[in-house]
């Protein structure tokens, strides 16, 4: 059988730097291709070149599709004969609704006047063909990340797509949705559509992927076959990092003291409807040295609950008591709550995290300008000389502090978030999605500095939806479900099956 | 891509560097042309002493204005008031000094306090109910052109007392009657200015040791070098202009002053940090423990105060306190800020960009006026002008990411 896709001996120079070197990936029809990569190793860069955001005669090398030879000028001109890119940050109007997203650019117009008979007709089909009982009046902003995916999806079935590409599409989507969306891939293969899946997550690679390319610092490592059954996350780990990773979780050495957090009653209201109670009640303790893991589904209440905890950053009506080392603290606004010894690091780290258009070095000092400044006037050699100690501590991979984090890649942005929060001295760290949308290296450099920070004595809470990470990493694990914690377990007695069996049955 | 940033690293060659910082170049040989073209087709009236000192006080008020503006541009938000709120000052001071009788030094202080509490109230709205500043100020910028109106009667105040007149047509006084080609020269403005300039030169190799100490120095030597002779020769040659006729002006001491301020805030203190930070990220900022609604109140209390003062130059220079001052300041001060390199998204801009925009501006409103053009002209000259900065600016910025 012949490839639909080939793309041969594509080389993609920037001013200074190779991106990619001589890559080969060819997608056979029917096919759910995975490629797998660490962050910067070029997929994207490989992903754009395919779709014509990098128009032919700025790289060299060929693309064939369907057996010719392929020239794109713009990204219309791959999307007419079919290939459509799905991109990470969704590219949908929220107060528009589903159907007029869906024709955005293709209304079902005559001279201009749209049919909306027509419109709504297809759209109705269109959304069965991937599974959404949404009406085609709802708004986007009126549904959840997961459905918003497969409005995008179903975009690309309206324009008869053969070859689909989806860059990280289950990053932000919880363990139902995306098995929900894996489904969806199989079942397009089975009607002869062809898709490629970036992704970070090994597991959905192996369950759906028939076959794996690895790309690492712009070079194709290696195509990998799984119908042969040789093909296990070990291997693929191995090539995409180009080295053994003996362990996944590094090793503690912890020792765990008195309790540092203590919360007790924790009641949050919806910030927008009054009446809806969105955390119940939650008791929760972090002694010194401990790592303390928060598992729940998505929609459980983990963030709101960090967020409401952290100087009452979310919602509204929220009682309850939080101690200190036994003492009790104020942690109503965000200053207060950084007095009393609380840092939380957000799971969004582009929106809640960084001034992307400001360099390492601000970002850094930003939630403590006061350990650098006298008298509001900033020590700049003192400030510099901080910012190049956690650059070099956390291994911030960068030109120097003074490039700016919106050019940095997931991890070393996240590297910079943590770095900020380190800075400003606290006791208890409460880290949301720590490890989210960045790649297995800097995952395991992550990890290592959350142990690091539990041998120091802080209280480490871990909120993540990845629940081999949460097993790997904590000590103990609260499981959580619309509000309440349902569960308390030692990491010992603690398995994927008994935090979702504690869900379930709550 | 490890790759790209560790060629970025050697970027010590000279040509790398300037097209790192093209805007803050191309910003200052746009006023240079500017300048040169204005010399060239005015025979020479441009560069005249006399001239000169007319170009500070034309523009003093505009320049003070900016650089309040810029700090509440880098936070993201706008100011359509300030024209009106000066303009409403100004016509508060001429009912204290000239019906009242109040004493000047107490009239002026209670008119830049007002005009920080007129500042502090449209904050209020912004920071706390998060209403857009444009909607806010818009709204203040009709209150107080029609307070303005109903304070004066609909009718001119003036003339004003003599020692508030100094604020504008004052110079500080010379010691000598020193003459230089048979014309009185103002030896006390020329020392000032060559002391001024010998501490800016002492202060940037301070600095460049400092980095250089801490290998954080990103200019070539010839740069900085070079930008230091031609500090020294605009600004030496720049007081001596001043000296020939009647030395400096009070309010270019003022101004000046101002700007070293504000320079200061913006790139030293913790306050002006905080504001890019809001600028740059307002979610970010706040959950960084940034009080940004504070934040946001005291930008706007700062900008209040400084349309308050002025109003008083303005008022000052005209001697009159009438009803149509302060008409279309604001769109002067905004463009300045947009000429100077802020950016309407926030988060980016410096005070030297404002205030060299502001001059753009005021070297282009003088020589197009002695050379003749209509007032029609001007304006359309100038909107193409700020039209053009800001398109270079968005332009260079695509071709960079």
């Amino acid at each position: 059988m012949q490839p639909i896709l080939e793309m041969r001996d594509i080389t993609k120079t920037f001013p200074g730097v190779k991106a990619l070197t001589n890559v080969n990936l060819s997608v056979m029809p029917a096919e759910i291709h995975a490629v797998v990569g660490e962050n910067g190793a070029g997929k994207s860069t490989l992903m754009k070149v395919l779709s014509g955001v990098y128009p032919d005669g700025t790289f060299t090398g060929k693309i064939m599709f369907e057996g010719k030879e392929q020239k794109f000028s713009a990204i219309s001109d791959s999307e007419d004969i079919g290939i459509i890119i799905i991109h990470q940050e969704l590219a949908l109007v929220p107060l528009l609704s589903i159907a007029e997203n869906l024709f955005l650019g293709h209304e079902t117009a005559k001279m201009g006047v749209i049919n909306w008979y027509e419109a709504y007709a297809r759209t109705k089909e269109l959304l069965a063909k991937v599974g959404l009982n949404e009406s085609p009046d709802t708004l986007i902003t009126n549904i959840g990340t997961g459905k918003q995916q497969l409005v995008e999806i179903a975009k690309a079935l309206n324009k008869k797509v053969k070859l689909l590409i989806l860059d990280e599409p289950t990053s932000s989507l919880n363990e139902k949705d995306s098995d929900a969306l894996l489904e969806l891939l199989m079942g397009f293969r089975s009607q002869g559509i062809s898709s490629i899946l970036i992704t970070h997550k090994l597991n959905e690679v192996t369950k759906v992927a028939d076959r794996i390319t690895v790309i690492r610092d712009g070079s194709t490592i290696d195509t990998m076959d799984c119908s042969d059954g040789t093909v296990d996350e070990d291997r693929i780990i191995r090539a995409m990092v180009g080295r053994e990773l003996s362990d996944r979780y590094p090793p503690r050495h912890a020792t765990i003291g008195e309790p540092v957090l203590e919360v007790k009653d924790w009641s949050v209201y919806h910030p927008n409807h009054a009446e809806r109670q969105t955390i119940k009640g939650v008791n929760l303790t972090v002694n010194a040295g401990e790592v303390v893991g928060i598992a729940g589904l998505m929609g459980a209440g983990r963030t709101e609950f960090a967020m409401s905890l952290f100087g009452r950053s979310w919602g509204q009506k929220i009682t309850g008591s939080v101690k200190l080392h036994g003492k009790d603290v104020d942690v109503s606004t965000i200053p207060r709550a950084m007095d009393a010894g609380l840092a939380y690091v957000t799971e969004d780290r582009k929106t809640y995290g960084l001034v992307l258009i400001d360099h390492i070095k601000h970002n850094i000092t930003l939630a403590n300008l006061e350990d650098v400044s006298k008298n509001g006037v900033i020590d700049d050699i003192r400030e510099l000389q901080v910012a190049n100690g956690y650059r070099r501590d956390l291994a911030i991979r960068s030109s120097s502090v003074f490039q700016k984090t919106g050019n940095l890649s997931g991890g070393n942005q996240q590297k910079v978030v943590l770095s900020k929060w380190l800075f400003s001295g606290p006791d208890v760290l409460i880290l949301d999605e720590p490890t989210r949308g960045i790649d297995v290296g800097a995952k395991y450099e992550i990890y290592g500095i959350i142990n690091k920070l539990a041998e120091a004595g802080k209280a480490v809470i871990v909120i993540s939806s990845e629940m081999p990470e949460l097993l790997g990493m904590s000590d103990r694990i609260y499981v959580m479900n619309e509000g309440r914690f349902v569960a308390e377990m030692p990491v010992a007695e603690a398995s994927q099956e008994a935090i979702m069996r504690a869900i379930m049955r709550s | 891509m490890a790759q790209a940033t560790e060629t970025s690293r050697d970027k010590t060659d000279i040509l790398h560097f300037v097209k790192a910082n093209i805007r803050d170049y191309a910003l200052l040989i746009s006023l240079l042309i500017i300048m040169a073209y204005f010399q060239y087709s005015t025979n020479g009236t441009l560069f005249m002493p006399v001239n000169m000192t007319n170009i500070i006080l034309q523009n003093s008020y505009i320049v003070i204005m900016a650089l309040g503006m810029l700090l509440i541009i880098v936070a993201g938000h706008i100011d359509l008031s300030v024209g009106s709120v000066s303009g409403f000052i100004g016509a508060v001071a001429a009912v204290f000094m000239v019906q009242w009788k109040m004493d000047t030094a107490l009239a002026v202080v209670l008119c830049i306090a007002l005009g920080g509490v007129i500042g502090a109230m449209q904050g209020f709205f912004v920071a706390f109910y998060r209403i857009p500043a444009f909607i806010v100020t818009l709204a203040g910028m009709l209150v107080f052109k029609g307070l303005a109106l109903t304070v004066l009667g609909g009718a001119s105040v003036g003339p004003f007392p003599k020692e508030f007149q100094l604020l504008s047509s004052g110079y500080v006084p010379d010691f000598t009657t020193f003459q230089l080609f048979g014309q009185p020269f103002n030896v006390l403005a020329m020392a000032i200015g060559v002391v001024v300039t010998a501490l800016i030169i002492r202060a940037n190799f301070k600095e460049r040791s400092n980095q250089l100490q801490h290998s954080m120095a990103e200019e070539p030597n010839v740069i900085f070098f070079g930008r230091n002779i031609l500090i020294a020769i605009g600004f030496l040659g720049f007081t001596y202009l001043m000296a020939r006729y009647r030395g400096l002006p009070n309010v270019l001491v003022v101004m000046f002053a101002l700007i070293v301020l504000f320079t200061f805030i913006t790139t030293r203190t913790t306050f002006g940090r905080r504001i890019y930070a809001l600028g740059g990220n307002e979610k970010a900022a706040k959950l960084s423990g940034i009080n940004t609604e504070r934040l946001i109140l005291l930008t706007f209390t700062i900008m209040g105060a400084l349309a308050g003062l002025a109003g008083l130059i303005f008022a000052a220079r005209l001697n009159v306190a009438t009803p149509k001052a302060g008409l279309g300041f604001e769109l002067d001060v905004i463009a300045a800020c947009f000429i100077g390199g802020a950016a309407t998204t926030g988060g980016v801009g410096k005070v030297v960009g404002a205030v060299i925009g502001a001059f753009i501006m005021g070297v282009m409103n003088n020589g197009m006026s002695i050379m003749g053009i209509g007032i029609d002209w001007q304006q359309v000259i100038k909107g193409v002008v700020l039209m053009l900065a800001v398109f270079l600016d968005v332009y260079y910025k695509q071709k960079q990411g």
